[in-house]
């Protein structure tokens, strides 16, 4: 006892002060910060700690997917005889519909060549499991077990069978992590399949719901409307569902509607996701003149006009 | 009862380098668990709760350098922005480190008071941070910080239970 209270006392002997200690951690976390928010020139450490410690993130992984393992095995054949007889109705069903799809497709193709349209390019997808969710009250995000090894960039869209679910914002060799459409502030760019009005939904940071912003009161939208993505952007293939509208407020009082949608993909229900891939590139957004790249453009014409 | 604690201290064997760094991964381990929902909000902070357990503990050994290494690792386990966790657990660990002495004082319940105001700072620098950058706060956040202080008094009975010699000194 008397030993260890000699050595705690010791303490403020050795080397720096506590507050010394404290303010020059709290400048460097500080400079970190700074220098994460601004630039992105940490992403390789990032990746580099990632690595580390992946093992113990498997590891904690490890307990659910054992139970949902058992579940798996333990599943009654009576149930599996029952599911089956479901998904062959289903695969009936879905082939008749397919069948049909087929002739609308290439009727489609007949009529854009006809048009001159350029071709709705295919797209490919690649699943992926989820290995964790969100850690961080403050997102919506989650973590699936493809990285950049399996080909996965950032920026690619993420749905499930119902729907569009997000969006890959940060990869690491060998996990991605995608940042939902219900992630507060996170927007997608859709269309109203009724009207074809052309909007953008806005996450709400809620789990279940999303929001229709910077509508005026009197626009043409109704409880039950679809909007799928439009593919305005680049970022997600177009016709895709993202939500049903579910409430609509108009109040004079205020400039725009309040209109609320909730997600139509299980954005909280799946374990595998599907990672959209091959979305055609446009055209490069033309320069405007607010922005920095616009400075050769105002210097062309003085150079023509001089002569 | 603080007279008891005292008695108790005196018992406790030197904790082992090996010890200190298998509680920490402990402690992470616990807090990778896949939490989700009502749970996740009231997950107890265990990597800070370990942190401030050694540096109210054994405070030249685990310091505001290891609890800023920690914030560093949790960070990238938590794509959270770089040093948010590891400026919350700098602030936690000089909190521990300020108050040993006197947290070391008092019983476990009075302890987890002391406690609470260190965890309730730590999470409102998180907070901070997380306001400044991206301009919004969850107040539900908050509520982490009241479970991990309950979850105080049974993690320093359990470390003081591992910590405690198997054989009686007095034996022999």
């Amino acid at each position: 006892m008397a030993l260890e209270d000699t050595r705690t006392l010791r303490f403020f002997n050795r080397g720096p002060s506590a507050v010394a200690r404290l303010v020059f951690f709290s400048v460097l976390s500080l400079l970190l910060l700074f220098v994460d928010a601004r630039y992105q020139y940490l992403e390789s450490t990032r990746q580099v700690i990632s690595i580390i410690i992946y093992p113990f993130q498997r590891l904690t992984a490890l307990p659910g997917e054992m139970w949902d393992g058992a579940n798996a095995f333990l599943t009654l054949q009576g149930h599996l005889v029952a599911e089956n007889e479901q998904l062959h109705l289903q695969h009936d069903a879905d082939s008749a519909q397919l069948k049909q799809m087929e002739t609308v497709l290439s009727e489609n193709a007949q009529l854009r060549a006809l048009l001159e349209l350029k071709q709705r390019a295919e797209y490919t997808v690649q699943a992926a499991q989820i290995v964790y969710l969100e850690r961080d009250i403050f997102k919506r995000k989650l973590f699936v077990d493809a990285g950049e090894q399996n080909g996965v960039q950032a920026g690619r869209a993420v749905v499930d069978n119902n729907g569009v679910v997000g969006q890959v914002t940060r990869t690491y060799p060998y996990l991605s992590e995608v940042t939902l459409v219900t992630d507060k502030d996170n927007v997608v760019p859709v269309q109203v399949v009724r009207t074809g009005l052309r909007a953008a939904v806005f996450g709400s940071g809620n789990i279940s719901e999303l929001d229709l912003r910077y509508q005026p009161v009197d626009v043409d939208i109704q409880v039950g409307d679809e909007l799928v993505t439009s593919g305005m952007d680049g970022t997600y293939p177009s016709a895709l569902p993202v939500a049903k509208v579910i409430r609509v407020e108009r109040d004079p009082a205020y400039p725009f509607a309040r209109i609320a949608c909730v997600p139509l993909a299980g954005v909280d229900r799946h374990r595998t996701l599907l990672i959209v891939s091959g979305v055609p590139e446009l055209p490069p957004r033309p320069v405007s003149g607010e922005d920095a790249g616009a400075k050769p453009q105002l210097k062309r014409p003085s150079r023509r006009g001089a002569p | 009862m603080r007279h008891d604690m005292s008695v108790d201290r005196e018992f406790l064997l030197p904790a082992s380098s090996g010890f200190i760094v298998a509680s920490f991964i402990v402690a992470v381990l616990l807090e990778w668990m896949p939490w989700h929902g009502m749970a996740l909000m009231l997950r107890p902070d265990f990597v800070g709760l370990m942190l401030l357990y050694w540096c109210t503990h054994k405070p030249h050994r685990v310091g505001i350098g290891i609890g800023w290494m920690l914030g560093i690792f949790v960070d990238v386990a938590d794509a959270s922005l770089f040093g948010q966790h590891a400026l919350a657990y700098t602030v936690l660990a000089f909190g521990g480190l300020v108050l040993n002495r006197r947290v070391q004082m008092f019983s476990l319940k009075e302890q987890s008071v002391h406690v609470f105001v260190l965890l309730l700072a730590s999470y409102g620098v998180y907070a901070l941070v997380h306001w400044q950058v991206l301009g919004y706060v969850e107040w539900n956040y908050f509520l982490g910080s009241l479970t991990s202080a309950l979850m105080w008094a049974p993690l320093t009975l359990l470390i003081q239970k591992l910590r405690r010699p198997r054989r009686n000194p007095n034996e022999l």
